[in-house]
């Protein structure tokens, strides 16, 4: 289904580039398992049985920052695991996106003292913002699924064009 | 921000062995972020081959500075912080505060708030232990453990978001009691999770507890032996495990513990599997605990009537002068502690969690230090993992149930 | 005070000359920093007091003689006592001798007094920072650091705040 009825008897279909690879992006986008503190058990959480996102494509959590391309950032950043985020982030390959993904990551959350810092934007760039202390799965959920919409309005195409 | 150094040997010589300066031993970093150490803890191995002849563990990933910003805020407002701390017993930190700033100022406890207490407290402590065997199956490679856990722990999480309206970060233990009375539904959804559980207990040790696979990785690795556990000061299932028979609900009994009837698992071999086989029957009898704590439920009210240090109910304000001042007074500025300290400790899931409240004749405390234990248990572990491979150490780090939050802070 | 406790403190009392107050029901020694080792060992030998579960200090800082106590929590597990002993550290250099030879506990959680609040334990195996990174300057629990704190963020002083923030480009 799907696909199949728009082919016609020749089995041809037509789209833009963009349009496709957007699409092959956002279906099957590998999350980093970049999980912190208490976020990280509700990340768990929306990733096992009640709340699944492997519906969402995001099957596999791997551990490895060279095959994956989203990192999900959910947690607390202190200062002394601020450089290891940073490099994590530049191991992975692009095109690569962050979620900061509750108060804590955002914006420093309950902690406003010497030890976190105020926001992870401070330390990487950051798509999509989860409020949230900590986040419900479907919170999560939908914050993947506006990344998703980001992604699949991203004109790659037209912005290389446009650098040279 | 700093670059990161590469590690040199230099800086941990006094720690290893002369073979690493020779080259004869490998150093190996499981860093920060790795699938399998339950959160960011950075240990620097000594390897030869693939046997572990010394673990160096590095910690201060996620240190918050609760203590210090505890000491900004008034005693009401630091709450909030203390449930961030070990995020798997959000209401056990939250007990253990409370407790300390009813000590403190010696407030009293309605017998309705403390049997509500002892049930969320023993309900978290399952969801902390389905967590627990949820992730140490998924670093031994049974995955489907990790579903059902977290299948029940939406049961839980159901109950909690039903009492406070949040999942996991309730505060809903207050200083005086509880934050409010439990809705009518409260009663019928404990039960249904008490009618439910326990077969589900059940398959979990059909799963698990004979599975050769499983009894082969865990039996006879991690040994801790009663001495070195006291040594080092490591605490709750862990110690138990080790022949010790020492659980704080039932030594220093607190919120009502003396009146349940509940055994205390003890085992005396101090290896991983042991540990595992502590912690099952953890569940069952934290199941006992909470039924007879529902069936004793008495009437009443559920915060203390000591306005000086209990803000009043809502519907109050609107009629009496006194209330209105108690209210404003309590939220702009806070009540007031003597200049003295003291400390007091519960059981948590992972040992005796303790709290140090200082107070300086103000609203703000002087000093506020958690006691947590998978600081001490994690302490213990480079003991414990020496002459075992990696593999094992994963095992091993499992069975000790650290949370990085509590050690960190 | 419990009835098993008053002789343990009586020979605490006679023998290191430690004074000792109750208050809710605690029993809080203070020793001097002489006798802290002699204490902790004569408690854990002679009374079985094997278990050592807290040590931390608390920072009373405007005043500067003492400006720290640290405190000991010692617990009896088969007589089910606990005693809190408190030692009195001066301002300037604060020095303590290390009692990891008594318990092994003191192996991290001095490090982690030495990391918060600057006072030495003299012949400690490891005298590292622990919590904090190694770069950081100043001991971050005495009364003294600040807190670091950031303003929030509002709309009257929001172009303020942002351009102070350091943000990633890329």
């Amino acid at each position: 289904m799907g696909v199949e009825q728009k082919l016609g008897n020749m089995g041809v279909v037509t789209t833009t580039l963009e349009d496709v690879v957007n699409w092959s992006r956002t279906n099957a986008m590998w999350p980093m398992l970049f999980g912190l503190a208490c976020c990280a058990i509700e990340m768990m959480a929306a990733q096992a049985s009640s709340y699944d996102m492997s519906r969402f494509g995001m099957e596999l959590m791997r551990a490895s920052p060279r095959q994956s391309d989203l990192m999900i950032v959910a947690g607390r950043v202190s200062k002394k695991m601020g450089p290891v985020l940073r490099r994590l982030y530049d191991q992975m390959p692009e095109p690569k996106w962050v979620i900061a993904m509750g108060d804590c990551a955002s914006c420093g959350g309950v902690f406003n003292n010497y030890a976190i810092y105020q926001g992870v934007d401070e330390i990487v760039p950051v798509d999509v913002f989860v409020a949230g202390c900590p986040p419900r799965p479907e919170a999560l959920i939908h914050g993947v699924l506006t990344l998703h919409e980001k992604v699949k309005a991203d004109r790659f195409i037209a912005n290389a064009a446009e650098k040279k | 921000m700093t670059q990161l150094q590469p590690a040199n040997v230099e800086q941990y010589k006094h720690l290893i062995s002369e073979r690493a300066l020779t080259g004869e031993t490998m150093l190996l970093n499981m860093g920060p972020q790795h699938p399998s150490t339950h959160g960011v803890l950075r240990l620097v191995l000594e390897l030869d081959g693939e046997i572990v002849v010394n673990c160096i563990p590095d910690i201060g990933f996620l240190h918050t500075g609760v203590e210090k910003n505890m000491e900004a805020k008034t005693f009401h407002k630091a709450e909030v912080m203390t449930d961030r701390l070990d995020y798997m017993n959000t209401m056990g930190n939250n007990l253990a505060y409370v407790m300390a700033v009813e000590k403190l100022v010696d407030l009293d406890v309605p017998p309705r708030a403390q049997a509500l207490r002892v049930i969320l407290v023993e309900l978290q402590r399952i969801a902390s232990h389905l967590v627990l065997l949820g992730t140490w199956g998924l670093d031994l490679a049974a995955m489907s453990m990790f579903l059902y856990c977290f299948r029940e722990r939406e049961q839980i999480l159901d109950i909690f978001e039903l009492v406070s309206g949040q999942r996991m970060m309730t505060t809903y233990l207050r200083p005086g009691g509880v934050w409010r009375d439990v809705p009518v539904e409260f009663e019928k959804a404990v039960r249904d999770f008490l009618k439910i559980f326990p077969k589900r207990i059940d398959e979990y040790e059909k799963l698990l507890t004979k599975n050769p696979l499983f009894v082969d990785r865990m039996a006879g690795i991690g040994h801790l032996s009663k001495e070195m556990a006291l040594s080092y000061g490591v605490t709750g299932p862990n110690l138990r495990a080790s022949g010790v028979n020492w659980d704080l609900r039932k030594a220093r009994p607190y919120m009502g513990y003396e009146q349940y009837d509940f055994d205390v698992p003890v085992l005396t071999e101090g290896d991983t599997y042991a540990r595992y086989l502590v912690r099952i029957e953890e569940f069952r009898q934290s199941l006992r605990i909470i039924e007879q704590a529902l069936d004793k439920l008495p009437m009443g009210p559920v915060r203390s009537d000591n306005r000086k240090f209990v803000p009043p109910p809502r519907s109050e304000i609107g009629v009496s002068m006194e209330a209105l001042i108690h209210h404003f007074k309590l939220w702009t500025e806070g009540f007031h502690a003597p200049n003295a300290s003291i400390y007091s400790a519960v059981e948590s899931p992972r040992g005796e969690l303790g709290v140090l409240i200082a107070g300086d004749g103000g609203p703000k405390p002087r000093r506020v230090h958690m006691r947590t234990p998978s600081f001490d248990n994690l302490a213990v572990v480079p003991e414990l993992v020496k002459g075992y491979l990696v593999a094992d150490l994963v095992a091993i780090l499992a069975s000790i149930d650290i949370v990085l939050g509590d050690i960190d802070r | 005070m419990e009835k098993s406790l008053e002789p343990i403190v009586k020979v605490l009392q006679e023998k290191f000359g430690a004074t000792f107050e109750e208050f809710r029901g605690e029993v809080q020694c203070m020793v001097k920093p002489e006798h802290i080792i002699e204490a902790l060992t004569t408690l854990r030998d002679a009374h079985h007091f094997e278990l050592l579960s807290m040590l931390s200090a608390i920072d009373y800082f405007p005043q500067t003689s003492p400006r720290f106590h640290v405190i000991y929590q010692l617990n009896s597990l088969e007589k089910n006592l606990t005693l809190q002993l408190r030692v009195p550290v001066e301002g300037e250099s604060p020095k303590l001798p290390t009692s990891t030879g008594v318990f092994k506990t003191g192996l991290w959680r001095e490090r982690e007094v030495f990391d918060m609040f600057g006072i030495e334990f003299e012949a400690h195996p490891d005298p590292r920072r622990i919590l904090n990174p190694d770069e950081i300057e100043g001991h971050p629990l005495r009364r003294d650091f600040p807190l670091g704190y950031e303003e929030p963020q509002f709309s009257f002083n929001y172009e303020e705040i942002d351009l102070g923030k350091p943000y990633a480009k890329e």
